[in-house]
């Protein structure tokens, strides 16, 4: 990378190039890229192309556009206003009304098949979707309309990935993922609630970097993020391990930092980095487990919102598997060389005896001088 | 006179070194055993916790050491008078065979200072099998010592004690028919409790007959097979008309055996089992092949005559029956994920309690009267001359 | 010469009087019939699907009976014992298939499973033990060892149906280990030591027959249904909720090899848990019923003495008159 575009840089973000290149650095490292993606990265970011984004909030609390508000690297004011062109989104735009309606629109019309549509919150589809409307327009026409145009989609939080909290049984208004509803794009989910804000910013980079998506899990997870459960990662694994565990909230073991599984902690059915990429950029500790209180499982359909806190996570997988014996091992100490090579021994000196003193019988030779062993 | 005599010579000869070798190498890994406990020594584990040691030393060496016990019965309760001459040699090999036996069991037992358990009534367990077997081996090797006392007696005693002796004897050798009666079935009763880790064609029910008539069997090779040898060794008078129809009663015994093993299994439903098992079928067609031999070679009068065939057939019968423990305890015992295969030192403890039994019936023969006397002054004078030229 | 045939068979009949009996022993008539639960028999229920594979079972194990760790790895940093040992009296295993993607799932599933001592209601370890050092307890049915009566022959591990008591080969001064269900713990009031500390009341403890009811109630259930289950001790108020698993039918211990006093529920075949379909008889039944039909009262080797005594008395009254 020459010096005239971290020049450029340098002017555009208001950074040093030193804090630039450490951002590209950190986001390569959330994705588990390979060395010298930092600098691909640094090249999409600096490019005066900025891609459009289109943000859309339906049945949601806001929360992910608020731990969007936490990130650091890069901050939100550097992420919307150099790096992507939000060309829409109801929270922080001043403008209100069919102002920005019109503004949605335009920029639907003007960068038709390269924006971003990034969706928060969960879709009502019950009695005709009448539970969630913006200017009018139910919540799910306008993710058709936008979907329709869009080179990807990206939902933000566990409401838009399956319906998150608003669709906790009896889920009165019907409130529906994203994937469901739209079936003919590529669709990116983000749970969590809040979503780790790396986890968001690392897909988007990663698409303006590479042109295309990471590599998803079979829910439209991105596999750098939740290709692993927070059991395989949590700092409290090793008192799993051993069999410690926090009884109750506050007792010996609670404090001392024993495992939370009898409290009711989901980390061993719930794919997530949180235990390794951490909260608010604060340090160690910074996620639930970490404080004390067992992780709910927020990224997990079927787990989020819909097991009992308390009630006990089922176990997903066996690793890792070396520290539990199979139920058939291979044990006992087989043939030595000494040992056959004796046990062979004595058993053809045997065979050759008995053969000799034979033989000899079979002279009829009962005083014959040769049979000279004892 | 007594009818029997010692055979005298030289104690120092090659074979007596290279014996007193094996047995000191044995002193060397038993005394590390006692040390560093059975995992040091042996292969044995939680999977094989009866080794080598159990089964050579006291299954296989127990039922070489029959002799005694089955000429006893022919000779004492059958009153075939005409093989006096084979009684005494048979019991001392059977004396040492179970004396040993009885030794070894407490290298291989683990807690071997509590052994005194085993004759404490407080302790006893009326259902264990391994006690009936442990009381009537240590009885037993009582009882032989007793039986042989007037080997000693006609060495030491006067003809007064002699006599006494002799007016009791009877008692003993009727108690040392009984034991091994009980033990040497019950030595294969001990599988039945091992349920479903011994493979089927071994595990039934009859074990305890099938063991019981082959350790008689093994008894009748055994002093074919040491009869033969001794007159082959130290030049003495054939006693092959003897042997002839010993080798009779090898025959009738062998046969009965496999009938009663091929019927029990055919009855059973496993016959099956016999093509299908891999590497146990192997095992089971070489036990019975070499079980099945001699009775074709010892089918003949004429050919039971020779001395050749006597020995074959005694020789294949006793690796036959062997083999037919080692798999029973061993090689059909199976639990899944375990390996035994006997390590060296065990082996070589093994090697050395055989070591010593020779070496102790050397000495016996040489100085004590167990030999028939029978043979001409000619053959009392060519036995030293024979061990000073083997005296290398 | 020799012996003619047909006085060798008429021999061979009368020296095999014990032969004979033992050919007897097979009769059913006076078969020694399994043992029966002790009326106030205690146990444990290991329900594979409960259990999540912790391990503290296996910790508590080796606090309740002073046992060290072992290690099956090169770096001796975790407790990883293969099986159990001398040393270890219980341990956790693993079922995997393929991808082992599902717990509690046969195919491209895995299970845990718990490998301890059954407590046999007929058993083996006490039947074959020479010194009465292993003791079912007549009152609570738990087989404890004494290793102060104990000889260390190992017969008792070389015929346990389920491989469980263990010798320690690496000392000089061995002895033989297995759970005894913490009978010092249970003396003191508490409860086994793995039942305490369960997470998941995957392995819970209780009088059997409450064991047995409580195993069935949750085969009773239909796959799915929400119901509570109970920690530490069956019927306890400590308890978490959770759906019922798709269970295999048949409770492991309810009928192998007599009974036994460990039960087991798991969602994967038990063959595949290392725990073979067993008959109901117990080997110690069958293996008692030829020692009792040879020997009972002993008068089957009494009268084969007398008949002994007579004949070698006989027979060797010549042999005095000649010395």
């Amino acid at each position: 990378m020459n010096d005239d575009i971290l020049n450029a840089i340098e002017k555009k973000l208001g950074v040093s190039r030193r804090s630039f290149l450490q951002l590209c650095a950190a986001m390569a490292a959330t994705m588990g890229l390979p060395k010298g993606a930092e600098a691909a990265i640094a090249q999409a970011i600096a490019s005066p192309q900025r891609p459009p984004v289109i943000w859309l909030h339906f049945q949601e609390c806001t929360g992910c556009t608020e731990t969007l508000l936490r990130a650091e690297h890069p901050t939100l004011d550097k992420l919307i206003l150099d790096i992507i062109s939000l060309d829409y989104h109801e929270t922080l735009f001043a403008a209100a009304g069919h102002q920005i309606e019109a503004a949605r629109k335009a920029s639907m019309t003007a960068n038709k098949g390269k924006y971003l549509l990034v969706v928060e919150g969960a879709t009502p589809m019950k009695d005709g979707g009448i539970y969630c409307k913006i200017g009018g327009q139910t919540a799910h026409d306008l993710l058709v309309e936008c979907a329709a145009d869009a080179a990807a989609i990206v939902a933000i939080g566990s409401c838009a990935a399956w319906g998150g909290m608003p669709s906790t049984s009896p889920n009165p208004t019907g409130s529906t993922g994203v994937p469901v509803l739209i079936k003919d794009k590529p669709v990116v989910t983000i749970p969590g609630c809040p979503p780790n804000p790396y986890n968001f910013l690392s897909t988007v980079v990663h698409f303006l970097t590479f042109k295309k998506l990471p590599d998803l899990d079979d829910k439209g997870r991105p596999k750098f993020a939740y290709g692993r459960l927070v059991h395989e990662n949590c700092e409290r694994r090793a008192h799993f391990d051993a069999g410690r565990f926090a009884q109750e909230f506050g007792d010996e073991g609670h404090r001392k930092g024993y495992c939370l599984y009898k409290l009711g902690c989901k980390g061993p059915e719930t794919y997530a980095n949180c235990p390794s990429i951490l909260f608010g950029d604060v340090g160690s500790g910074s996620w639930p487990v970490g404080t004390g209180h067992p992780c709910i499982g927020c990224t997990e359909q079927g787990v989020g919102f819909q097991k009992p806190i308390h009630a006990l996570a089922e176990v997903k997988s066996v690793v890792p598997p070396a520290s539990y014996p199979r139920i058939v091992e291979e044990q006992g100490e087989g043939m030595t060389f000494g040992s056959a090579a004796a046990l062979a021994g004595i058993a053809g000196l045997a065979a050759g005896a008995g053969a000799t003193i034979a033989r000899n019988l079979g002279k009829g030779g009962r005083d014959d001088h040769s049979a000279g062993k004892e | 006179m007594s009818k029997y005599a010692p055979l005298g010579g030289s104690l120092i000869t090659r074979t007596t070194v290279i014996a007193g070798t094996l047995v000191a190498i044995m002193a060397g890994l038993v005394l590390y055993r006692f040390v560093f406990g059975l995992g040091a020594v042996t292969h044995m584990s939680n999977g094989y916790p009866w080794g080598l040691w159990i089964v050579y030393d006291v299954m296989i060496g127990t039922a070489f050491a029959c002799g005694g016990y089955a000429m006893a019965l022919v000779v004492y309760v059958f009153n075939k008078g005409e093989y006096h001459p084979l009684v005494r040699p048979a019991l001392l090999a059977s004396m040492f065979g179970y004396t040993l036996g009885g030794v070894s069991v407490i290298f291989d037992i683990g807690r071997y200072w509590n052994a005194w358990h085993l004759v404490t009534p407080g302790y006893a367990n009326p259902t264990s099998v391994m006690l009936e077997v442990a009381l009537c081996i240590m009885a037993y090797v009582l009882v032989m010592w007793i039986e042989f006392t007037p080997v000693f007696a006609e060495k030491w005693a006067n003809a007064e004690t002699k006599r006494k002796i002799n007016k009791v004897l009877f008692v003993f050798i009727a108690v040392g028919v009984l034991l091994p009666t009980m033990h040497q079935s019950s030595l294969g009763g001990m599988m039945v409790a091992y349920g479903y880790w011994i493979h089927p064609l071994w595990q039934t029910d009859l074990v305890p007959l099938l063991y019981l008539i082959s350790a008689l069997a093994m008894g009748y090779s055994i002093v074919v097979f040491e009869a033969t040898l001794v007159t082959s060794v130290y030049k003495r008078p054939s006693e092959g008309h003897l042997l002839a129809s010993i080798s009779t009663y090898i025959l009738w015994l062998l046969v009965a055996y496999l009938v009663i093993r091929w019927a029990d299994i055919a009855v059973q439903g496993k016959l099956g089992l016999v093509a299908t098992s891999g590497r146990l079928s192997v095992m089971f067609l070489l036990e019975n092949l070499l079980l099945g031999l001699p009775v074709l070679l010892l089918a003949g009068a004429a050919r039971r005559a020779k001395a050749q065939i006597q020995f074959i057939s005694a020789v294949c019968m006793l690796a036959g029956a062997g083999l037919y423990r080692i798999d029973g305890y061993l090689v059909a015992y199976n639990r899944p994920g375990w390996h035994y295969f006997p390590s060296l030192g065990e082996v070589m403890v093994t090697v050395g309690i055989i070591a010593f039994e020779v070496l102790a019936y050397i000495v016996f023969v040489k100085r004590l009267p167990v030999l028939h006397a029978a043979a001409s002054p000619k053959d009392n004078q060519r036995a030293p001359h024979l061990a000073a030229t083997t005296n290398k | 010469m020799g012996l003619s045939r047909r006085n060798f068979l008429k021999g061979a009949a009368a020296g095999g009087a014990v032969a004979a009996c033992a050919a007897t022993a097979t009769a059913p008539a006076d078969a020694r019939e399994n043992k029966a639960l002790p009326p106030k028999a205690v146990g444990l229920l290991y329900d594979s699907t409960l259990c999540v594979g912790c391990k503290a079972c296996v910790v508590a194990c080796r606090e309740a009976n002073g046992t060290h760790p072992e290690f099956s790895a090169d770096e001796k940093l975790w407790d990883s014992p293969l099986d159990i040992s001398g040393y270890t009296l219980n341990v956790i295993k693993v079922y995997a298939d393929g991808t082992a993607d599902h717990k509690d799932q046969e195919k491209d599933g895995f299970a845990f499973v718990k490998k301890s001592c059954m407590h046999c209601v007929d058993p083996s370890c006490v039947s074959v033990c020479p010194v009465s050092a292993m003791q079912k307890d007549p009152e609570t049915g738990i087989v404890r060892h004494d290793p102060s009566a104990c000889i260390g022959c190992r017969y008792c591990v070389a015929a346990c149906p389920f491989g469980v008591p263990r010798f320690s080969w690496d000392t000089p001064f061995p002895r033989i280990r297995k759970c005894e269900l913490c009978s010092p713990r249970q003396a003191e009031g508490k409860i086994p030591a793995c039942a305490e500390v369960c997470p998941t009341g995957a392995t819970l403890f209780g009088p059997v027959a409450a064991l047995r009811d409580e195993a069935g109630r949750r085969q009773g259930l239909a796959a799915g249904q929400v119901t509570t289950f109970a920690r530490k001790t069956v019927g306890s108020s400590d308890v978490h909720e959770k759906a019922i698993p798709t269970y295999v039918p048949h409770i492991y211990g309810s009928t192998e090899m007599g009974g036994t006093q460990l039960l087991m529920l798991a969602g994967v075949p038990f063959e595949k848990l290392g725990y073979p379909p067993l008959r109901d008889r117990s080997y110690a039944a069958e293996s008692e019923t030829i020692q009792e039909s040879l020997y009972k009262g002993m008068v089957g080797p009494v009268v084969l003495l007398g008949g002994l005594l007579y004949a070698v008395h006989k027979h060797t009254k010549n042999d005095h008159e000649e010395d």
